[in-house]
């Protein structure tokens, strides 16, 4: 049995030109309540124009984007007031404190003077900057500016939060604290968080559903492991695989398991096409001839393979992003 | 009884206006204390304090030497008109170079530096109409002005007070209010012109570069090229007949009120002077029968007020323009 949930964000024919460049293309994107929907594509695609007209900061070429069943073109005060908007390179009055910043949106949002007291103090205490809110955001570490970023968000107390590259340019510890307290966001406060990157990993670990974004179209929506399916049924499965010792033995032995079409090098790693799952006969056949396992995995179903996938078929511009991608792949 | 009735009602409206324009107030307060706290606003103060204050210095000490010989009316005024030997700038000629420089400072950077500094996304994706944070820059500015106009006015007069010992009369004090008021209104104008600038580009730098050079050209230039224009259109030579020297000078004046600079320094001379009866060239025979004596003070209000109305039309013109631009303009960083 599966429950219909409510739709918070909805965006119908979606589109924006930007003279004769088409920044988003017709887009149809739908996000349910309490969920974490993350909105992947390379630098360019169209990701903060979509945002921008979800919150009503960019005036639409034709089609409607719904917030909470509010128009955001027609009734952008009211979207403004559910959604949370956390910019990439977030800015702050660099000469005020912390908490100052934070009083300041809080004055904006018609919030009094104790009631703003009371919500900044919560959402300082929430994302760590409890002792940093007096200092001036000028001192401020770039992580640290995103979690007053995040704070800022909170002191508006919204039912959405729309975050642009949140985790760009931060060290992977900082980047961990906020992607828990993103999760925290939505699994116990219930809010629906809209998350664009182009940083697969980080994304793929707290997103509920991903949006591909190529080139201002939604190429591909759902869950990662839907989006997996979807692209590779009735596909080659592949498997990448690196032991200890490597060698022509190995190959070998991979191809005397069933199942197993081609073998291709990929730097150190093998990478096996089969057609079916395949990986407990080859652990078992590893074992057994004392091979030291370093790394298997499917690629069918990382985020990797699919964004790689997506971007291989729009042949040309994303060369590049396909083979940072790749390079991402090797370092797994 | 009438008092207490009429006092909810203008609540009521200020808080109408207030509604309407969500988070204009949140703005302002911010941009005010931004403003005043600022270093730029306390090192150009104290620019404009010290400068006044040597050119009043020198106003009174030549004032004193003068009064006497000449007529005693509107010592007053004087002060803020007289130069003296040792610096050949009078209050008012300080308040007009310098001003545009105050106007200047306080807005290059009012939407671009917020771009800069990636805060403007943040702000217009609160829940306040987008007018209000262009409106809110603009309105803090012009009370600081406001502010610190009015300080500068009271505080040479106090300290004429002092020197003198001679109390203004009312139609002084009546024209250094309006000179004071008119003062703001040119301000306010250079002040709208380089936000205007802070719109058009996205350099700050740029922006208060594009400011100081039409300060400079509009200070300095304009007044010689509407000389060269005119005398380009009339050539007058010595022999040049009554009507053709008329209308190279009405030219040239013509050409020159198009500057904001203009129009100021016209409007302050003939309101600190009140000898001053006609601002343009004047024939002998028109003053013939004329009854010497100064102008009183709705008569010389009513001479420059073209001058008030094309200052305040520049000063809405500017920040219509900008105001148009801003609501049009994409809001990514």
């Amino acid at each position: 049995m599966t429950v219909e949930k409510e739709i918070i964000v909805e965006t119908v024919g979606l589109t924006k030109k930007y003279g004769e460049i088409t920044a988003v293309d017709n887009l149809n994107l739908k996000v349910e309540k309490g969920s974490i929907y993350g909105l992947l594509g390379p630098n360019g695609a169209g990701k903060t124009t979509t945002i921008l007209m979800l919150l009503g900061l960019t005036e639409p070429t034709s089609g409607q984007a719904l917030v909470a069943g509010y128009d955001a073109t027609r009734n952008p005060l009211q979207v403004k007031s559910l959604v949370g908007y956390l910019p990439d390179n977030v800015g702050f009055y660099q000469e005020l404190t912390g908490k100052d910043n934070l009083h300041y949106t809080a004055a904006l949002n018609g919030l009094s003077k104790l009631e703003a007291e009371k919500r900044i103090h919560k959402a300082l205490e929430r994302v760590g900057l409890k002792k940093a809110g007096n200092r001036k955001v000028g001192e401020y570490s770039r992580g640290m500016r995103q979690r007053l970023g995040i704070a800022d968000v909170l002191v508006k107390d919204p039912q959405l939060i729309i975050m642009d590259e949140p985790t760009l340019g931060i060290d992977p510890e900082g980047v961990q604290e906020l992607l828990d307290i993103i999760t925290s966001l939505a699994r116990d406060d219930g809010r629906t968080v809209l998350i664009s990157s182009h940083l697969l990993h980080q994304i793929q670990q707290i997103c509920d559903k991903v949006g591909i974004f190529v080139k201002g179209n939604l190429i591909a929506s759902g869950s990662v492991d839907q989006l997996g399916q979807q692209l590779f049924r009735g596909k080659l499965l592949q498997l990448e695989l690196k032991t200890e010792p490597a060698g022509e033995t190995l190959i070998q032995l991979c191809k005397s398991i069933d199942g197993v079409k081609s073998i291709t090098k990929q730097g150190d790693l093998l990478v096996l096409e089969c057609s079916s799952d395949i990986r407990n006969q080859l652990l078992e056949k590893l074992i057994y001839e004392k091979y030291r396992l370093l790394h298997l995995c499917l690629r069918s179903i990382s985020l990797d393979s699919i964004y790689l996938r997506y971007f291989q078929k729009e042949e040309g511009h994303y060369g590049q992003i396909s083979y940072v991608a790749k390079n991402q792949l090797g370092n797994q | 009884m009438a008092k207490s009735a009429m006092l909810p009602k203008i609540n009521l409206v200020i808080s109408n206006l207030l509604d309407a324009n969500k988070g204009l107030k949140a703005v302002i307060k911010k941009e005010l204390a931004d403003h005043l706290s600022g270093k730029r606003f306390i090192i150009l103060s104290s620019l404009i304090v010290v400068t006044c204050l040597a050119a009043l210095y020198v106003a009174a000490s030549t004032i004193r030497t003068s009064v006497g010989q000449n007529e005693l009316d509107f010592v007053f005024l004087k002060l803020f008109t007289t130069s003296g030997s040792s610096l050949p700038f009078s209050f008012i000629s300080f308040v007009s170079f310098l001003g545009p420089l105050v106007g200047l400072t306080m807005g290059f950077d009012a939407i671009n530096g917020e771009r800069d500094r990636g805060t403007l996304s943040r702000i217009l994706s609160q829940p306040i109409y987008r007018d209000a944070f262009i409106n809110g820059k603009f309105i803090s500015g012009v009370i600081v002005l406001t502010i610190a106009i009015f300080g500068l006015g009271f505080l040479v007069a106090g300290l004429g007070l002092l020197f003198f010992g001679i109390p203004p009369s009312l139609s002084e004090v009546l024209r250094i209010i309006t000179y004071l008021i008119t003062s703001i209104i040119y301000i306010s104008f250079w002040l709208s012109l380089s936000i205007l600038f802070s719109l058009l580009f996205r350099q700050s730098s740029t922006s208060a570069l594009a400011g100081i050079a039409v300060w400079l050209f509009l200070a300095i230039f304009a007044g010689l090229l509407a000389g060269m224009v005119a005398d380009g259109i009339y050539p007058v030579t010595d022999s040049s007949d009554v009507d053709r020297i008329l209308a190279n000078s009405r030219l040239k004046q013509n050409l020159s009120r198009l500057s904001p600079s203009t129009l100021y320094d016209e409007a302050t001379t003939t309101l600190l002077n009140p000898t001053i009866r006609t601002l343009g060239p004047v024939l002998l025979q028109q003053t013939f029968g004329a009854i010497k004596g100064p102008l009183s003070f709705g008569q010389s209000l009513l001479l420059i007020w073209p001058q008030l109305i094309g200052l305040i039309a520049a000063t809405l013109i500017c920040f219509a323009i900008s105001y148009i631009i801003f609501m049009r303009q994409e809001i990514r960083a």
